[in-house]
């Protein structure tokens, strides 16, 4: 099955990248954006989706500075 | 006294950090594929893009071969220096705390640093004079040191920053100007900047050499109380 | 045999007809689309040099320290005790244009495989850059673009870039300019030519899997299958990937030292097609490759996608098929891939099939040396071409003069750009860039005496003011350079930037450049060694500011000597050294630019012979070790110079000068030089040597002129604003 893995920075954790797209947005007359987060797309088919949870733990995402979420996709 | 070199696919510092060692000791490359670390006395994870840093810096290194010897090496109570790349795989293999990420200005920087010494009672600093300010290149893209407040707070108090960026220094955003940390035991070190290429007159400093001098020291003074313990 | 000859097609690829009538004539037929697609290429500009070879001709490519010249993959001198230096630079403009990070990212990683191809490993980059102004938005996103692209390959891959220099004209708005020059270092007879040898032998392709990147113009061969609209699957933009090429640099160069391989020859420009025709025109042999052994990265690829594609980090080797076990152990060590694909005929033909089928078949003569090479029809134009800069300074004052040519685009520090680009990786940089006026790479670890220095310059301006002149001038700046550092010349590379050449007035400013130059490297006794022509850099508003690049490498006895930019001691004599001789003017300077001077139609004449007796005097007085700084008078003249020496050493100075009108302050000129130590440092260099003043204080005072070093510095630091 296919499986999608987002990966943020954690909420509190400075996101350079985020606030350079922050800024970029008014620059461009995009105003209004907030919040903005840089993070990963991971895509990746599994046949097992039950070890999706430990694969981000120990390699895809670090826990420590930042957060993931897993979605299966079909 | 022998110091080993980790050489990833995806190194670029690794022969530097050889030739830098060979001022002070013997020195050779470890493959990241063998699991033997053919008795070195200090292991050292040297600079660069370790699998290319694709998908997190330091992040895939820590599941080669040899790093399942470095973690044996480390829980035994063996010396491992990380350097820059190395920093990032031995917080990324969980021997050091935090985490290192993009620099605040997001872009590489390679730039002359002055760097505080901390911590002088450690293998890798032993040998740096008292109030000591090391002249060092650092050269990365994430470099920002990252742990959180408690962690922070409990690992000054058991001595774990060793290394501070000088007031005015601090080139990538570090918490607290953290520039080097030590593991609770002190025998596991990551810095930043890159003391190999801080060894040579010709370098314009010689303060790196230090960190390489203090090893040495160590590993001597280590093996002969254990001839001491045998006499 | 698939595809079918019309006569759109080839003019769609860029042939004349009388080129395509040719090509049916060489080939005793018309070709299908997979040869056309391979004929056009080999026959572009880019591969065929047609519009500049016989012009190339002239310029000297004999010396006592050539070791191979142009034609290969990159040239090579020696630096004694076996050693070989080799280098090259090359443009990557266009595709840096479409997508700055990428285009200049894959130009720095194509140049470090020309380099390695020849089988030196790569020690040191250096670039050149030239944008519009940086007021220009653009401007800024491809200056922003470009510097990442170069610090990410680099950096990633781990070859020191140890200095290079950037301009911004307004004429290059359209068009920027990347080019990038790479060093390696061998054993001498460890250099690896291209030439495919031994009929029977393997051809293999290793790297990264083909894709159809930089497919673009042959496009219109694809057959009636693919959408012609479904542009997604034919990206122009190539893709680099630093950690492949690592790998794969470190694998052939193993492969090297083992001896396993008969040659090599990197992939760059047309792909598979330029790559085995060179490799089977020099060899004197044929090649037979097989399309569909082919690692593909996309599916349904036609085979002359997969002849012309672009991807990056590839290398072609011809091996012994006996030592195939070989390469493939030591491939799979590194991971890299790599693939049999063909093997060397005695044909003399490049065949291509896919599968059992034929589906190209080409006499390789006809690919690599039949192309038709033009005359230039140079035509001098009746005025100057270029329009008059905007004016952007006002007061004439020498004192706001000063400081507004400091802050200016073109002279500003360097160090922003410097920094984003690891110059340490390797342990043999002495001085890095900014330090002093060539970066000084000490070879003792690799087994040298001593070392080597190398610069890479070229000013558009003054050669947009007279083509002649000007490229004297950078041919001179950049034997001044090394100078600075003690370094004598041992070869150059050159990279000549132009626009259209079917121009005549672009043909002209071609031809007088290559003669400049070819006159001055004659006076010097500096052979080319290789280098690059890029044409055609022109948009609707004219041509580029024509510029020739020239990259020069210097050997340097004793690395632990070499003095650098900034001034050292308080009470140091400072001197201005030049030729009695030496003319000075404010015509085409940064000055005359800030003040919207129009470009004059030609510099003064300049006396090469006596210019480089003044280079060759201060290269011996560095060599002796007791100056203690010593900086090239080049953009902004003796007052931008000495305040350059003032902030590089932290120190200031009080200096005068006989006459302190704008020309003598500011006016330009090749061959001077500030240099500054104890009195008698100052002795071997006699007349020459003129005392102007003293080191010492905060301040930097001209006769009755003076500027805080922290105001200098100020004005001096406004380049970081374009990385913000």
């Amino acid at each position: 099955m296919k499986a999608r893995v987002l990966i943020r920075p954690k909420e509190g954790i400075l996101d350079p990248q985020g606030q350079a797209v922050e800024r970029a947005l008014p620059a461009l007359g995009f105003e209004g954006a907030k919040e903005v987060r840089v993070g990963r797309l991971v895509e990746l088919e599994v046949a097992d989706s039950s070890r999706l949870r430990e694969m981000c733990e120990r390699l895809l995402a670090n826990p420590l500075i930042e957060d993931y979420e897993v979605q299966v996709v079909e | 006294m022998k110091f080993g070199v980790v050489r990833f696919p995806g190194s670029c510092d690794e022969v530097d950090a050889l030739m830098a060692c060979r001022r002070f000791a013997d020195a050779r490359l470890l493959w990241h594929g063998d699991r033997d670390l053919d008795g070195v006395d200090v292991v050292v994870i040297p600079g660069g893009f370790s699998y290319g840093d694709y998908l997190r810096v330091g992040a895939i290194a820590r599941f080669s071969p040899v790093m399942a010897a470095v973690k044996e090496h480390a829980l035994a109570g063996g010396a491992v220096l990380g350097i820059c790349n190395g920093f990032q795989v031995l917080c990324e293999a969980g021997l050091l705390p935090g985490a290192l990420l993009p620099n605040s200005g997001l872009r590489f920087l390679c730039r002359q640093v002055d760097v505080e010494v901390v911590n002088r009672d450690t293998p890798f600093t032993r040998a740096c004079a008292g109030g000591d300010t090391l002249s060092i290149p650092v050269k990365h893209t994430s470099g920002r040191y990252y742990a959180p407040e408690e962690a922070l707070s409990d690992m000054d108090a058991h001595g774990q920053i060793i290394l501070r960026y000088a007031p005015g220094h601090n080139p990538n955003g570090s918490v607290s100007d953290i520039a080097g940390v030590a593991n609770r035991d002190k025998n596991v070190m990551g810095l930043m900047p890159h003391p190999e290429h801080a060894v040579d007159t010709l370098d314009g400093s010689t303060d790196g050499g230090c960190l390489f001098e203090s090893l040495v020291e160590h590993v001597e003074e280590m093996a002969e109380r254990v001839a001491g313990a045998h006499a | 045999m698939s595809g079918s000859a019309t006569v759109a097609p080839h003019r769609a690829l860029g042939l004349t007809d009388s080129e395509y009538d040719l090509i049916v004539e060489k080939m005793g037929r018309a070709p299908n689309g997979v040869e056309l697609a391979v004929f056009s290429l080999m026959w572009s500009e880019h591969c065929a040099y047609k519009h500049s070879k016989k012009l190339l001709g002239r310029l000297p490519t004999e010396g006592p320290h050539l070791l191979m010249g142009p034609g290969e993959n990159a040239g090579a001198v020696s630096v004694g005790n076996g050693l070989a230096i080799a280098f090259k630079v090359e443009s990557h403009n266009h595709p840096s244009a479409v997508e700055p990070f990428q285009g200049a990212a894959t130009g720095v990683g194509g140049i470090l495989r020309d380099v390695f191809a020849v089988g030196a490993r790569p020690i040191a980059v250096l670039d050149s850059l030239r944008f519009g102004e940086l007021e220009s938005a653009r401007s800024r996103y491809l200056l922003d673009g470009a510097v990442a692209g170069i610090g990410h390959y680099g950096n990633s891959i781990g070859v020191a870039n140890v200095g290079g220099e950037v301009y911004f004209e307004d004429a290059y708005e359209q068009n920027c300019l990347v080019n990038a020059m790479c060093l390696g270092i061998a054993q001498e007879e460890r250099l690896i030519r291209s030439a495919a040898a031994g009929v029977g032998n393997l051809l293999v392709l290793m790297g990264a899997r083909t894709g159809r990147d930089g497919i673009g113009g042959a496009s219109v061969l694809a057959s009636a299958e693919l959408d012609a609209g479904d542009d997604s699957k034919r990206p122009s933009v190539q893709i680099g990937d630093p950690f492949e090429e690592k790998r794969l640099l470190e694998c052939c160069l193993e492969l090297l030292d083992r001896g396993t391989l008969a040659s090599l020859q990197d992939l760059g420009a047309a792909g598979l097609s330029s790559s085995a025709a060179e490799m089977a025109s020099k060899g004197e042999v044929g090649l037979d490759i097989d399309v569909s052994r082919v690692p593909l990265r996309e599916e349904g690829m036609e085979p002359f996608e997969i002849m012309v594609s672009e991807s990056q980090e590839r290398m072609l080797c011809v091996i012994e098929p006996e030592r195939l076990a070989d390469l493939e152990e030591v491939c799979g060590r590194w991971e890299v891939r790599a693939t049999a694909i063909g093997e060397v005929s005695a044909s003399r033909r490049l065949r291509v099939l896919d599968g059992a089928e034929v589906v190209g078949d080409m006499p390789v003569e006809a690919l690599v040396d039949d192309c038709p090479l033009y005359d230039l029809e140079p035509q001098a134009p009746a005025e100057q071409i270029y329009p008059a800069p905007a004016r952007t300074l006002e007061s004439e004052d020498p004192h706001d003069a000063l400081l507004a040519l400091m802050g200016s685009a073109n002279l500003a520090s360097r160090v922003p750009l410097f920094e984003q680009y690891d110059c340490l990786v390797g342990s043999r940089t002495v001085r890095r860039p900014a330090q002093a006026d060539a970066a000084v790479l000490d070879l003792a670890a690799d087994g040298a005496e001593g070392g080597i220095a190398v610069a890479i310059d070229g000013n558009g301006r003054r050669v947009a003011c007279d083509p002649y002149t000007g490229s004297v001038e950078a041919v001179l700046e950049c034997a001044a350079n090394l100078a600075c550092v003690g370094a004598e010349p041992l070869g150059l590379t050159n990279c000549l930037n132009f626009g259209n050449p079917e121009k005549p007035h672009v043909a002209w400013q071609l031809e007088r450049s290559v003669a400049g130059m070819a006159d001055a490297l004659g006076e010097l006794g500096v052979p080319v060694v290789g280098g690059n022509v890029s044409l055609y850099n022109e948009s609707g508003e004219g041509p580029i500011y024509p510029t020739p690049v020239v990259g020069m490498v210097g050997a340097v006895p004793d690395v632990g000597r070499v003095s650098g930019t900034g001034f050292v001691s308080e009470g140091h004599t400072v001197a201005l050294v030049r030729a009695p001789e030496a003319t000075v003017s404010r015509d085409g300077s940064e000055l005359a630019k800030l003040l919207g001077e129009e470009l004059p139609a030609g510099l003064p004449e300049i006396d090469v012979a006596a210019t480089w007796r003044v280079i060759e005097a201060v290269r011996d007085a560095v060599r002796e070790g007791r100056l203690a700084s010593a900086h090239d008078v080049a953009e902004g003249g003796v007052a931008v110079a000495l305040a350059e020496c003032c902030l590089a050493g932290g120190i200031g100075a009080a200096v005068s000068l006989p006459q302190l009108g704008s020309d003598q302050l500011f006016g330009e000129g090749v061959g001077r030089f500030v240099v500054s130590g104890p009195v008698e440092s100052l002795e071997p260099l006699g007349d020459l040597a003129a005392a102007i003043g003293t080191v010492g204080g905060e301040r930097l005072e001209i006769g009755e002129c003076s500027w805080a070093l922290d105001e200098l510095r100020e004005a001096f630091g406004a380049l970081a604003l374009a990385f913000p």
